[in-house]
């Protein structure tokens, strides 16, 4: 940097900085301060809250989910916060590290939102309907049972285990779902059955 | 608006949504940094706290998950390298910290694994604040929290220095430093911390600090009825005291826990720069200040005389002749 600077003039900065100095040595520094000191505005403030349950574990605990955007005014309403539920008699607002981090869970680009298979001898997975999955699932249960059911014991006692499938449900269920899950599934025979809420 | 916000008495509450009136704010500052003379605020808040009771915590990290879903920042994936901790320290977006230490107790010869949650401490005499060279960088309020401004910091890392505990953290990316806020925004609107809310064995609670002092009092008896006869509260007078305070089974050893300091306090280098040298400069500054004033008031610019003309004009008349 080049200044053209004459006696005169280093002699005015001079004494303009000394008073400048002066001035906040005086105590008249809040001048220099370029914001107000402030808290961040509360982010939570004008969304919607919904009332769910944690979906990973059978403690189920109660969480608040809080999104943007009115969806009856047709816009698109996003999450942007959640956190344990206060008013919930499992959890009273608490939550394990997983629950405290869900909003990443679903918003993380890895989360399965379709039902997606991949054939048998293949590498990638492909799109399916829904309908096209429950088929595919009906047919091998079926398959499977008419193959494998036993009904009957070495004792001639029926029995009708079904052994060679597996079944697991979801947690975040009502007791209503729950029972008739169990119903459902006990009633085709499977004995390995299990679930994160322990139906 | 649904008037102003209450002051937070516990953080097992939900948040409101709608919009109300911040319960503290600029008007309870009590000091800012690089400001002297500030105003004494009208009002006194409760002093809050957040305590730590270290046994009963399980380094689950939920503090550290619930931290940094409400801070909106997003530490980077990092790398097992087969320690517990993670990140592997603080960072600008990691406020929080769970430090795992193991201690081979000598008295029973069994191993300890003292599990401590690192941040800020917000001290009542800040070590950051008095380093601050930034006017209005940090600030503290008069509830004890200790915040920064990150429109005002310039990211010397002079706050680094001035903490006795190693808390803040400058920004590689936009040079400012970070720190634990104690939430001040969920203070704000009457509500308690994010990590103390969601700590599931509540090893984390957050109150005003009478009723945190006296939890604290109970946990202690309880453990020393269980044999930790040298239980205690951490809350150390060096720095006038913190805001974030620990229960500890070995308090006559805090530096077992992932040494925590035996007695913080504000380093002297500190002290002394922003205390004597600050004056003793601003005095040699107001000499020199004074003395170019009395120069120029009393001692004039040279004049240049009748006789000197004449003189003058002979020797340029001599020179000619030659």
């Amino acid at each position: 940097m080049n200044i053209d600077l004459s006696r005169r003039s280093f002699l005015r900065l001079a004494g303009a900085g000394v008073a400048a100095t002066s001035l906040g040595a005086m105590g008249f520094g809040e001048a220099e301060a370029a914001e107000a000191a402030h808290v961040r505005a509360f982010k939570l403030t004008t969304t919607t809250e919904t009332r769910n349950t944690c979906p990973y574990c059978s403690v189920a605990c109660g969480i608040i989910m809080y999104s943007e955007g009115d969806v009856k005014a047709g816009e698109t309403a996003e999450i942007m916060h959640i956190e344990g539920d206060a008013d919930h008699p499992t959890n009273r607002g608490t939550l394990c590290p997983k629950g405290a981090a869900l909003k990443d869970f679903v918003k993380a680009p890895t989360r399965l939102t379709r039902p997606r298979y991949r054939a048998a001898g293949a590498t990638e997975f492909q799109d399916i309907t829904w309908d096209q999955a429950l088929d595919k699932i009906a047919r091998a249960m079926k398959d499977d049972r008419d193959a494998n059911l036993v009904q009957t014991n070495e004792d001639g006692v029926a029995v009708n285990r079904w052994t060679t499938t597996g079944f697991l449900a979801a947690s975040a269920t009502t007791n209503e779902t729950a029972w008739l899950t169990y119903k459902a599934v006990r009633s085709t025979g499977i004995v390995g059955f299990d679930n994160q809420a322990r139906v | 608006m649904s008037g102003t916000a209450p002051q937070p008495t516990t953080a097992a509450a939900n948040p409101p949504v709608q919009p109300m009136e911040a319960g503290f704010g600029t008007r309870d500052l009590v000091r800012v940094s690089a400001t002297a003379d500030l105003p004494a605020p009208d009002r006194q808040l409760t002093k809050l706290a957040k305590l730590i009771d270290v046994s009963k915590c399980i380094g689950c990290k939920a503090c550290q998950s619930a931290c940094v879903e409400w801070n909106d920042t997003t530490p980077e994936i990092g790398e097992n390298v087969g320690v517990y901790e993670n990140p592997h320290d603080l960072t600008p977006d990691m406020f929080t910290l769970m430090r795992f230490s193991e201690w081979e107790n000598p008295a029973t010869n069994e191993l300890e694994w003292l599990i401590r949650k690192d941040g800020c401490m917000h001290c009542e005499d800040p070590g950051c604040l008095k380093a601050c060279p930034a006017p209005g960088a940090i600030v503290q309020y008069s509830n004890g929290i200790v915040d920064f401004i990150h429109d005002n910091c310039i990211g010397c890392g002079y706050c680094v220095t001035g903490c006795p505990f190693d808390i803040p953290r400058i920004s590689k990316t936009d040079h400012k430093s970070y720190k634990c806020t104690l939430c001040s925004d969920r203070v704000a609107v009457g509500q308690g911390p994010a990590c103390a809310k969601a700590c599931p064995t509540k090893a984390i609670t957050f109150g005003t600090k009478d009723d945190m002092l006296a939890l604290a009092d109970d946990r202690i008896e309880d453990l020393k009825s269980r044999g930790y006869d040298n239980a205690g509260v951490y809350d150390p007078e060096g720095v006038g005291g913190t805001h974030v305070i620990y229960v500890l089974h070995h308090a006559d050893k805090p530096g077992i826990y992932s040494d925590l300091p035996e007695n913080p306090r504000i380093s002297p280098i500190v002290e002394g720069w922003k205390g004597v040298t600050k004056t003793a400069g601003m005095a040699a500054m107001g000499v020199a200040a004074a003395g170019a004033l009395l120069m120029g008031l009393f001692s004039r610019g040279n004049k240049v005389e009748a006789e000197e003309e004449v003189a003058a004009e002979r020797l340029v008349r001599d020179r000619e002749d030659i």
